[in-house]
């Protein structure tokens, strides 16, 4: 029996991806990247990110399956930022909402800038 | 979540704290580049050359560091051998902590709750999920990284396999047998 044949339960372990990339999205590529460059810069030490990251998946609300791991990732990063005084929750959250208005007004086919967001004050 | 990371990545370029060319090389490093290749070629070659296994048992890092697979976190490499008496198994109970350089980046199941927390628990359960029933003479041994330790399992050679070469034996050591989930697979 493989573990694929593993009755559902919550304890179950989940099965493989059968995709061989260990990411599922570019955006999850993009955050493991961010927080192993950000390292090598000396940002912060690996096992400051173990804890930070620990205490995301720890979360009670986190998957049982592991399929949130990246989203996981990505906040324990902007909580480390945050309390390093790098970036703030409410600049991420400017800044990530005027790259979707951007992302909404470029047209298909077309490079989204962000100059491209309709709301940009510099336009 | 994509809005985020683009967000992120501005900002901090713009700092100066990251630059995007080298986080496309990251990501393709660790896409492309390092794998459980690289750990079963230093399985193959503590299976056949004695004094490296030896140099892998007391100082794995630099042993694993002479054949080019260096960690970028900074971190200790233990290499622990199964043998008939003792079973090894890999889990992180904290995160995901993970060999990055010897076996790329960890699969699902490992930064899994249920993993995390039966292979202290129930090591013999989960093993048997993953087919794997061990004797019940057979120990078996967890050993849960950190940021800073971490552990590559050397699976015992399989029978019939010695007269292959250090390359053949290559194609035989699984990325779960280095985990402890699997054993090393049986020549054909």
């Amino acid at each position: 029996m493989s573990r694929h044949d593993a009755p559902g339960s919550q304890a179950t372990l989940p099965p493989e991806i059968e995709d061989p990339s260990p990411f599922s999205e570019p955006w999850e590529a993009q955050a493991f990247a961010m927080v192993v460059g950000l390292h090598q810069q000396g940002v912060f030490s690996w096992s400051e990110w173990a804890t930070a990251l620990s205490a995301e998946l720890k979360r009670p609300d986190a998957a049982t399956d592991g399929s949130d791991y990246y989203e996981c990732w990505l906040r324990a990063l902007e909580q480390l930022l945050g309390n390093k005084q790098i970036a703030e929750t409410g600049q991420i959250d400017a800044v990530a909402a005027a790259w979707a208005r951007a992302a909404h007004a470029t047209p298909h086919g077309q490079p989204i800038l962000l100059k491209n967001d309709p709301q940009d004050a510099n336009r | 979540m994509a809005a985020r990371v683009r967000a992120l990545e501005m900002i901090l370029s713009e700092k100066g704290l990251i630059d995007p060319a080298a986080i496309d090389v990251i990501v393709d490093t660790y896409q492309n580049k390092v794998g459980p290749q690289n750990g079963a070629r230093v399985v193959a070659k503590a299976w056949c050359d004695q004094t490296f296994a030896d140099w892998l048992r007391s100082d794995a890092t630099a042993a694993i560091a002479s054949l080019g697979f260096t960690g970028r976190q900074g971190e200790h490499m233990r290499a622990v051998f199964n043998t008939p008496q003792t079973h090894n198994i890999v889990v992180c109970t904290l995160c995901s902590c993970y060999p990055w350089s010897v076996l790329g980046l960890p699969p699902v199941w490992y930064k899994s709750p249920p993993y995390r927390s039966r292979a202290v628990m129930d090591p013999r359960g989960v093993l048997e999920e993953f087919g794997v029933t061990l004797d019940k003479d057979i120990k078996i041994r967890f050993w849960d990284s950190t940021a800073e330790l971490r552990y590559l399992v050397v699976p015992m050679r399989p029978a019939g396999s010695e007269e292959m070469s250090e390359d053949d034996l290559c194609t035989l050591v699984t990325r779960d047998s280095m985990i402890g989930t699997g054993l090393a697979e049986l020549p054909r």
